[in-house]
């Protein structure tokens, strides 16, 4: 690929010696030869299989847990509930104090999302905890559940988290996050024309091709060593620490090597269930998601609803614009209160607005918890923007680079969060972009720079 | 549980071991004889990363039932370099970036080989073909394509 070295000259250094020179992964000769040693490669005497009994409903009161039969199960060693778990209600980001802790590690009398973890077995074979997993019985009084944003927020619906006592998540901003900049009514009331669209996207699987899983050695030396493919080591080490109630000098966690995770692998939710396992029976314990559980159980990306609202003069600006975004975080938190606040951080987008709206909520829905996947809280919302970018130059009979080029933000220009535009260089990308897609803008965009000298 | 003796070669050495009845040969190759570079996936047939080779013959051995295998002769991704010589699939695989996260990579390089074993000097398409039963979810598969064709000339130029 061509580089062109016209763009931001007189501050740029050209003395690039690591740039566009291939150098070798350290880790592909390992991948190569089967020797990169995953979580799963590592085998253990007398190692314990762990499955989850989950729950079928979406919604549901537990009256009574009776796990005598699956505890007579040949190959069975233990079974766990929610009074084993020394805290058993947590949150992933209480350790940057957001909180309410709102999660159970295994279900205490109540359940939220079909799937949910209640009862795990410990058993010598896969097998035979599979088989006794069957064996519990659970009681349900099946509760009415609620799957969609907007009726989860109206009055009357039915509570899914008794620990936020509300079904959205309370920001100190309030019901949501906000953005206020200049006066977006005014800005509306002087446009040319108005567009209003609502934008939805379904949940998204990461679907790595090595499901969610650990495994846990107790040590002679009163330690545990925990290998898994956790994308958040430390996340996961001070998480286990507090479901725990173990110093973190008790744990050892061994990871790095992650057979695909793409946000997928940064919650907590298999290696403290497995570090108890380990404590109780003093045998290692291996816990792996099945597919099913990877396609089913495991965060996906949230379901979003972007409301955009734009304010359009017929030269191209665009002088308003009201966001109203919903990340549906399904029965718990994990990472969505922060998904929903990066969305706030990101809209307006890429653009110089002068009157900007935006309201972002994380709302709790009897769906199964989202979490984090690559720019969760800003992809889809980018998808929102652009299609509506390309709507609103439609809408007034404008070349749709061309328009975005009149109100990308520049160097200097202030940014509705209050921040100063530094280092945009998004001019200069979609003079590029126009080049490489054969699509050609007037020469007076071309001749555009982000770059202002002092600002 | 009853267990069944099963004996085979496994890249070359013999391999005799006591299973339990219903055994996949991926279990067994993992749990008892100890060769980790088949990989589980997903443990019905779909993502080919257990995939290996018995003579000959590319297969799942997630659904293949160890009891089945007697006699026969295996190989894994873990037999591929001879004295740690890496061989030219592998060599190519490094070279063009072909592995990302590298689960998926010891079953692409058995499709890959026994494509190459059969047909030296493949088309794009029979390569597509080749790997369509093998999952990838980090490189968008262009990178191993162009790994396998790349293989491929480097076996050519060497038997000319």
């Amino acid at each position: 690929m061509e580089l062109r070295k016209n763009y931001f000259a007189d501050v740029r250094k050209d003395d690039l010696h690591e740039v566009g020179q291939p150098r070798p992964r350290s880790d592909s000769p390992g991948h190569v030869t089967g020797k990169t040693a995953f979580f799963a490669d590592r085998n253990f005497p007398g190692m314990l299989h762990l499955k989850m009994v989950r729950s079928p409903h979406h919604h549901a009161r537990i009256r009574s847990i009776d796990t005598s039969e699956a505890e007579k199960h040949p190959g069975v060693v233990k079974v766990l509930t929610a009074k084993d778990v020394p805290h058993n209600v947590y949150t992933i980001l209480i350790l940057i104090q957001i909180g309410p802790e709102d999660e159970t590690v295994l279900a205490d009398g109540k359940v939220r999302w079909k799937g949910e973890a209640v009862v795990a077995v410990l058993a010598e074979t896969e097998r035979a905890a599979q088989e006794a997993a069957a064996k519990v019985k659970v009681d349900y009084e099946v509760l009415p559940a609620v799957f969609d944003m907007e009726e989860a927020l109206k009055p009357g619906a039915p509570l899914v988290n008794e620990y936020h006592g509300r079904n959205y998540y309370l920001y100190d901003s309030g019901e949501c996050r906000k953005v206020r900049f200049g006066d977006v009514e005014a800005g509306f009331a002087g446009a040319d024309h108005i567009l209003e669209q609502s934008y939805q996207s379904s949940p998204i699987e990461h679907a790595p091709t090595e499901t969610t899983g650990c495994v846990v050695v107790p040590e002679g030396n009163d330690r545990f060593t925990c290998y898994t493919n956790t994308q958040a080591m430390f996340f996961t080490l001070d998480n286990a620490s507090i479901i725990l109630q173990m110093p973190g000098s008790k744990l050892h966690f061994v990871g790095g090597t992650v057979g695909g995770g793409f946000g997928g692998k940064v919650d907590v939710i298999v290696e403290p269930i497995a570090i108890l396992g380990a404590k109780l029976t003093g045998r290692p314990v291996s816990f792996i998601y099945s597919r099913e559980e990877e396609m089913q159980i495991s965060s996906p990306r949230a379901a979003e609803k972007v409301v955009i609202k734009d304010g359009v003069m017929k030269d191209g600006r665009i002088i308003a614009r009201k966001v109203t975004g919903y990340t549906d975080a399904g029965a718990y938190s994990r990472h969505s209160p922060y998904g929903a606040q990066k969305g706030a951080g990101h809209y307006p987008g890429p653009y110089t607005i002068p009157n900007v709206w935006i309201d972002t909520y994380c709302v709790y829905t009897n769906r199964t918890p989202s979490s984090a996947m690559r720019g969760f809280g800003v992809t889809i919302g980018d998808f929102a923007l652009e299609v509506q970018m390309d709507r609103l130059a439609r809408l007034i009979g404008m070349d749709p680079l061309e328009f975005r080029f009149i109100n990308a933000y520049r160097d200097g220009d202030m940014k509705a969060h209050r921040q100063p535009t530094e280092g945009a260089a998004l001019i200069e990308c979609m003079q590029e972009a126009s080049r490489a897609a054969n699509w050609p803008v007037a020469e007076k965009y071309m001749a555009m720079s982000s770059y202002v000298k002092g600002a | 549980m009853a267990k069944v003796p099963v004996q085979f070669t496994l890249n070359g050495s013999e391999k005799a071991e006591f299973i339990d009845s219903g055994t996949t040969l991926l279990n067994a190759l993992r749990d008892k004889v100890g060769d980790t570079s088949p990989k589980g996936g997903c443990h019905q047939g779909t993502c080919g990363a257990c995939s290996v080779i018995i003579d000959g013959e590319l297969r799942l051995s997630c659904l293949t039932l160890a009891e089945t295998c007697n006699g026969t002769a295996i190989t894994t991704t873990s037999g591929l370099a001879e004295g740690g010589v890496l061989q030219p699939l592998q060599r190519a695989f490094l070279d063009t970036f072909a592995t990302q996260c590298g689960f998926c990579t010891p079953g692409m390089i058995m499709a890959a080989k026994v494509l190459l074993d059969h047909t030296p000097n493949p088309s794009r398409d029979e390569v597509v073909e080749a790997l369509s039963g093998n999952i990838c979810r980090c490189t968008g598969y262009e990178p191993i394509i162009q790994a396998v064709l790349t293989a491929a000339r480097a076996n050519s130029q060497n038997a000319a």
